[in-house]
């Protein structure tokens, strides 16, 4: 075990040394969030009908997705690793006595915790002290917390599962570009980063339930705010640890298939 | 200790005519070469050998060290070393060997060179103390000191390069694989680089498989030369052999007393002539030195002469073009 804790540490300090990154990144992240809210605001404002979210809970959405978007977004990938699978120096890793999947699945674990944990904090401060209008609620409960933490670092590792479909792909084309493409497009919409999910017809979002990506980010999110409780909020955890085994033992297969094909050119 | 028979592997290239009209066609229908970048390689190397392994670009050296240190499995053949089969026991095996690649890097970019190697001593399980040992004495032998707390993106090619040898020698493997570890080096490095070879094949009887294009690292470090060319072994023995085969002249230099007219002697192609030095192409399979200079010495009043061989480099040309590759 103590390779991949090394490395998973080693990627924290090389995550955490870009501070200047961090700052700009969180204010990024605060702007997309106000202008998100403000969009929604004037729908919800002109609306005829009852929405099918609370007004604090579609903001508290909304800033949940913010704070932790690199943790739930699909098209944040550590380019480091993409580059060394491109450029070769995947060569290296080949001789090293570690497994390679496991190796890349702790390192793409450090690198969505790294980036994260210099952003969420100044985003929750500043979300908290928003005006009434544009402010996150906190938690519905301290139960909810406790569950919103489990099933979203559930989410973290479906996340993670996922992009390692991306690393496959681009050990087969030798460019991140298509698959990283087609994989977070696709994952955007159906995970509800567009368009928050309870906001989706019902008809379609019956259909999401039988995709993995609602379980990366919408199902924490509203585990927070209380739109999922109970018996209902564990089911749909349950189906977040099902998603994870089966999308490993998927990743390993396709991965070893790939790894004995494996061709290093050039040097 | 390595012995590897009759080892082969193919690569499929895509190929496409040039032009927009090939480049739809191969949307729909692809055409491969098969490239045998290896075909049929065998040979044996002993505990403690420092062996050179030469050819052209694209000859198969790469394609073979990636064979050996467990990266690439062949089509076909036999491979055994230290009784492992490298890519069947992969994860058993490599912590037997450290490896090189001088173009590409194994240590962090963003963070200082000693936390690299600190992951490499969690990697490889390496006991704290022979950790310590083994850090210090390539520390010392390479002169690291100066910048190891440095991130890597900041120190210099010379020193990066060092630390990356440090950095496969860390786990103190049996054998060390270098690919081109003096690409781009200065004179200075590469000589630094020789040497710690040299004195670590001594200290640690370690095996040591070099690829390289500079043949002064070859001169400099080993005897025994393997030469490969289109995926097949053309040699493998001493670096003198093939520079007594290939030994077909020598340039002679002379300075004389001044004169005028062009001195021609036999079996000799005069290559510069100047009023009071002139070079000489001898071809020493039919003439000898001592009867080149007699003729001379009978017109010229000779000062001074130089004798030399051909560079290494240019038997090496002379090779590749023998055997056509």
């Amino acid at each position: 075990m103590k390779p991949y804790i090394a490395l998973f540490r080693m990627r924290m300090i090389a995550g955490m040394q870009y501070r200047a990154a961090a700052w700009a990144g969180a204010a990024t992240q605060f702007f997309w969030g106000l202008i998100f809210i403000m969009i929604y605001s004037a729908f919800y404002r002109s609306s005829a009908v009852e929405p099918p979210m609370r007004w604090n809970q579609l903001a508290t959405y909304i800033w949940l997705q913010q704070m932790f978007l690199f943790i739930v977004m699909i098209w944040a990938q550590d380019n480091e690793l993409l580059r060394h699978v491109t450029d070769g120096n995947v060569a290296y890793e080949l001789c090293r006595p570690y497994d390679l999947f496991k190796i890349w699945c702790a390192r793409l674990l450090a690198f969505r915790l790294s980036s994260s944990f210099l952003r969420f904090l100044p985003i929750l401060i500043i979300a908290f002290l928003l005006p009434a209008q544009y402010k996150m609620s906190p938690p519905v409960s301290l139960g909810a917390a406790g569950l919103f933490l489990i099933s979203l670092s559930l989410g973290l590792l479906i996340v993670t599962a996922v992009s390692m479909f991306i690393y496959i792909l681009t050990i087969i084309t030798l460019s991140p570009v298509g698959s990283r493409l087609i994989i977070s497009v696709a994952a955007d919409f159906l995970m509800g980063a567009v368009i928050p999910i309870p906001l989706m017809p019902a008809s379609l979002q019956r259909v999401l339930d039988w995709f993995p990506f609602r379980y990366i980010s919408d199902l924490p999110f509203r585990i927070y705010s209380g739109s999922i409780a109970g018996g209902d909020a564990l089911f749909q955890m349950g189906v977040q640890v099902a998603w994870i085994i089966g999308l490993f033992m998927l990743g390993r297969l396709s991965f070893n298939k790939v790894m004995r094909r494996v061709v290093i050119q050039g040097g | 200790m390595i012995t590897l028979a009759n080892i082969s592997k193919t690569f499929n290239v895509a190929r496409r005519a040039k032009g927009a009209g090939a480049a739809f066609k191969s949307l729909f229908r692809r055409e491969y070469n098969y490239i045998k970048a290896l075909d049929g390689i065998s040979f044996h190397i002993g505990e403690g050998e420092i062996v050179g392994y030469i050819g052209p670009n694209g000859a198969g050296k790469s394609t073979s060290i990636k064979v050996m240190s467990g990266i690439l499995v062949p089509d076909g053949g036999e491979c055994e070393i230290l009784g492992y089969t490298p890519w069947k026991d992969r994860r058993k095996f490599v912590g037997n060997i450290g490896v090189v690649f001088g173009q590409r890097t194994q240590l962090w970019w963003d963070v200082p060179i000693a936390d690299s190697f600190d992951l490499l001593r969690d990697i490889y399980a390496i006991p704290a103390d022979a950790y310590k040992r083994s850090l210090d004495m390539l520390a010392d032998a390479l002169d690291l000191g100066a910048f190891i707390n440095t991130p890597l993106r900041q120190v210099s090619l010379g020193q990066r390069m060092r630390a990356e040898i440090a950095a496969s020698l860390l786990h103190n493997p049996k054998i060390l694989f270098l690919d081109e570890p003096t690409i781009g080096l200065d004179a200075v490095s590469k000589l630094a680089v020789r040497q710690f070879i040299k004195t670590i094949n001594a200290e640690r009887k370690l095996t040591v498989i070099l690829t390289t294009h500079d043949m002064n690292d070859i001169e400099a470090l080993t005897n025994r030369v393997i030469l490969i060319g289109k995926g097949r072994i053309l040699h493998d023995g001493s670096m003198a052999k093939i520079k007594h085969k290939f030994d077909s002249y020598r340039t002679l230099t002379v300075t004389f007393a001044p004169h005028d007219a062009p001195v021609h002697i036999a079996n000799a192609d005069i290559i510069s002539w100047g009023c009071e030095r002139a070079v000489y192409r001898l071809d020493i399979s039919r003439t000898n030195i001592s009867a080149a200079l007699a003729s001379l010495g009978s017109e010229l009043n000779i000062l001074d002469m130089i004798s030399e061989s051909p560079p290494v480099e240019e038997i090496i040309a002379g090779l590749y073009k023998e055997h056509g590759i």
